[in-house]
């Protein structure tokens, strides 16, 4: 593993993990990266892209951030 | 370190405490000394007990997402909010007061309607719900109170049509709902309004059971009752809790946060001014969060014994969570006390955190953004009919707000 770099120039590619027996669907996710998130028929998170590019970076950290359940978890490798 | 669990009470902070004059949108100063000297501390409440208060947003957060502390009311020191509250039978309890897996359980019952793309779905006509209530307002006589004119019936007649109530049952169930947030109601009281709402809901599902519609209590009866996953009681306090929880925290935001912008009228100026969704959608947030209605806070209990803010909070002892200080925490929010319409705010707990954060948040959402970027673009010249300290504001209800705002234009 390398430590991560602070530059915003020089992203690492990212992972989404979502845990959806944790999930409360509380949607948040799916308002700030819809992109990167959606829910299924129950309201309970799927990931629409386990690796997004970087310009999606900060909207995913913001989702993990906000998660009621602490239902995402991103590898940043 | 003297042991104040057993010493004499004197000494600590009483909670809930008073609103400072002339400052209704802030919380308590009380609780404000507490963040900044003891965020972790005791305090005592209307039975005697002391309670654990925490007031920090990173304690809230990091907290209500510990597996070591418990939402179950029927456990040995749970901090209730009022004797009424204590009183209740312990089987009419809803998910709200569980832990997992029953919690889960019923909660991933009534998810499916809130999801994001059908909350999306139903903005249309909510936008016509508003429009015509704006219509009517603007048709009838001045000054009128908005919160019967305006701020009750938008929720309401959403979650109605959400749900399949009839709305004609709203004096109904409005008054009854009133009484049960109110915390000056008296356990009597309480438990007959409670058993009015589960009655007329019990009945609403026999008639959705033999015609079912499109709509949530119809999927409840069929899917969940018909099913003998649920009673038909059970199902009934079920749609109970997203009736009233559908109407009268929305109501109370509306009202409150219309009156919060009258009172800054630059930042009432963005929103009569745009047309971004977004600036909108970032408005409701911080309203949300400057606002935080849930006054009363979350009512926890430890399972174990947990280190937090230098002090241990040991098994059955009471944690109430202070959402309303914590939505003003500088930590957090930077000049947290300036309502400003274009910070980043989504990090709030007005909703609370952890796996019980308001599950009909999106439609709360979705209403706010059409509330306040409809009501003051087609009144832009409202204002308050009666001076701002006539104004009475809900100190003693579970859930903050106005009992009326007159207003007019």
């Amino acid at each position: 593993m390398t430590p991560s770099n602070p530059s915003r120039r020089i992203e690492k590619p990212m992972r989404v993990e979502v845990d959806r027996p944790r999930c409360v669907a509380s949607g948040q996710c799916v308002l700030v990266a819809p992109d990167v998130f959606d829910q299924d028929d129950d309201g309970i998170v799927v990931t629409l892209d386990e690796r997004p590019d970087a310009p999606r970076h900060e909207d995913v950290r913001e989702a993990a951030a906000i998660c009621p359940a602490a239902a995402i978890a991103l590898r940043e490798e | 370190m003297a042991d104040t669990a057993t010493s004499a009470p004197a000494g600590l902070p009483e909670h809930p405490s008073p609103r400072a004059a002339g400052c209704p949108f802030d919380p308590p100063p009380a609780l404000r000394s507490l963040q900044t000297d003891r965020p972790v501390s005791r305090v005592q409440i209307w039975d005697g007990s002391r309670p654990w208060l925490i007031t920090r947003h990173e304690d809230v957060r990091t907290l209500l997402n510990d597996p070591r502390v418990s939402a179950d009311a029927t456990r040995d020191g749970y901090p209730h909010r009022s004797a009424a509250m204590q009183g209740s039978d312990p089987a009419s309890q809803t998910f709200l007061t569980m832990d997992d897996p029953e919690h889960a359980r019923l909660r991933r019952m009534v998810t499916a309607p809130f999801a994001i793309k059908k909350i999306e779905a139903l903005r249309p006509s909510i936008q016509k719900i508003v429009d015509d209530l704006v219509d009517t307002l603007l048709a009838g006589p001045k000054p009128v109170d908005l919160v019967e004119a305006f701020a009750l019936p938008v929720p309401s007649l959403v979650i109605c049509e959400l749900l399949g109530v009839p709305y004609e049952k709203h004096d109904f169930f409005q008054r009854n709902t009133r009484i049960i947030v109110r915390r000056t109601s008296t356990p009597e009281e309480v438990a007959a309004a409670n058993a009015a709402l589960i009655d007329y809901m019990d009945d609403l599902l026999a008639d959705k059971l033999a015609r079912p519609a499109d709509d949530l209590l119809s999927v409840l009866a069929t899917e969940r009752v018909a099913t003998g996953e649920l009673t038909r009681r059970e199902a009934a306090r079920l749609g109970n809790l997203l009736l009233a929880a559908g109407h009268e925290t929305t109501a109370n935001m509306i009202a409150l946060g219309t009156l919060a912008l009258l009172r800054n009228p630059g930042q009432l100026a963005l929103l009569r001014e745009t047309e971004d969704p977004e600036v909108v959608a970032g408005a409701v947030e911080e309203l949300l969060r400057y606002l935080n209605i849930t006054h009363s806070g979350r009512r926890r209990v430890a399972l174990e014994d947990i280190e937090a803010g230098g002090e241990t909070i040991r098994a059955g002892e009471g944690i109430i969570f202070a959402n309303d200080v914590a939505n003003r925490d500088p930590a957090a929010f930077p000049g947290p006390d300036r309502l400003d319409l274009t910070r980043n705010a989504r990090r709030h707990v007005a909703f609370g955190y952890g796996v019980h954060q308001c599950l009909g948040q999106p439609l709360a959402r979705v209403e706010l953004q059409v509330v306040y970027g409809t009501l003051y673009r087609r009144i832009p010249t409202l204002a308050t009919a009666i001076p701002f300290d006539e104004i009475e504001f809900k100190h003693d209800g579970i859930v903050y707000g106005v009992y009326k705002l007159p207003v007019t234009w």
